[in-house]
């Protein structure tokens, strides 16, 4: 799968996508959060508060608890400041 | 219909005239127009905007959707820069039509309000002092969540 980093997270982690494997406990994006930031101290830190991170996946816009089995892209970025 | 996302500078003058040329009998049109702010307290030096351009595109579709439903609009426009931007230049244009400006000032309203929320881009201020991201605002989810009251 692969993983789309916006704005901060992406400045944080130096790099604006990587392709992933998690494991199958990985469930959900609020999993996958956890996951990136057990394995990665940059994304740790990028990703301390969950509370303040959105996710998008297949270019739509879901909620933490949102399955990620069949995603092929996952967006991890802050709130939006358009406008 | 139509959504743009693009780096280059518009004219908004340039951009009504287009969209008001047609108008199907309709009896209003509403334009408004973002610009690069720069307060003499907190002077920005320039602004760079940062997008998801796949989902911006279809977050801005499926606002436009939603307020031609809700308040009838005949057309509606959104154009979004991004990249960097110096204070005075627009960012975003939303052009409503309706039969009534009732409908053509709300409808702009909306999707200005739900675009700040809702459409995923990131504006990073650079100042006098460096550069730094600009936080979402709390009285913009309070500015979205009043159309979901009403």
């Amino acid at each position: 799968m692969k993983i789309l980093y916006f704005a901060m997270f992406r400045e944080r982690l130096n790099r604006s996508e990587e392709e992933v494997s998690p494991p199958a406990e990985v469930k959900t994006v609020a999993d996958l959060i956890a996951w990136l930031r057990s394995r990665d101290e940059a994304a740790d830190l990028a990703f301390e508060k969950p509370s303040l991170v959105r996710a998008a996946i297949d270019t739509k816009i879901v909620k933490s608890d949102a399955l990620i089995a069949n995603a092929q892209t996952v967006a991890l970025f802050p709130p939006m400041t358009g406008g | 219909m139509a959504v743009r996302i693009q780096t280059a500078a518009f004219d908004p003058g340039a951009e009504t005239n287009a969209f008001l040329k047609a108008t199907d009998g309709a009896g209003a049109a509403v334009t408004f127009t973002g610009l690069v702010r720069s307060a003499p307290d907190e002077p920005v030096a320039a602004l760079t905007l940062e997008c998801y351009e796949d989902l911006a595109v279809r977050q801005l579709e499926d606002l436009i959707a939603a307020a031609t439903a809700r308040f009838g609009l005949l057309a509606a426009t959104v154009i979004h820069r991004h990249g960097t931007l110096l204070p005075g230049e627009p960012i975003v244009q939303v052009m409503t039509l309706a039969p009534h400006r009732h409908a053509a000032f709300e409808g702009a309203e909306f999707l200005m309000d739900f675009l700040k929320t809702d459409a995923p881009f990131w504006k990073k201020e650079a100042t006098g002092d460096g550069t730094r991201w600009v936080e979402a605002r709390t009285d913009d989810d309070d500015a979205r969540e009043r159309w979901n009251r009403t």
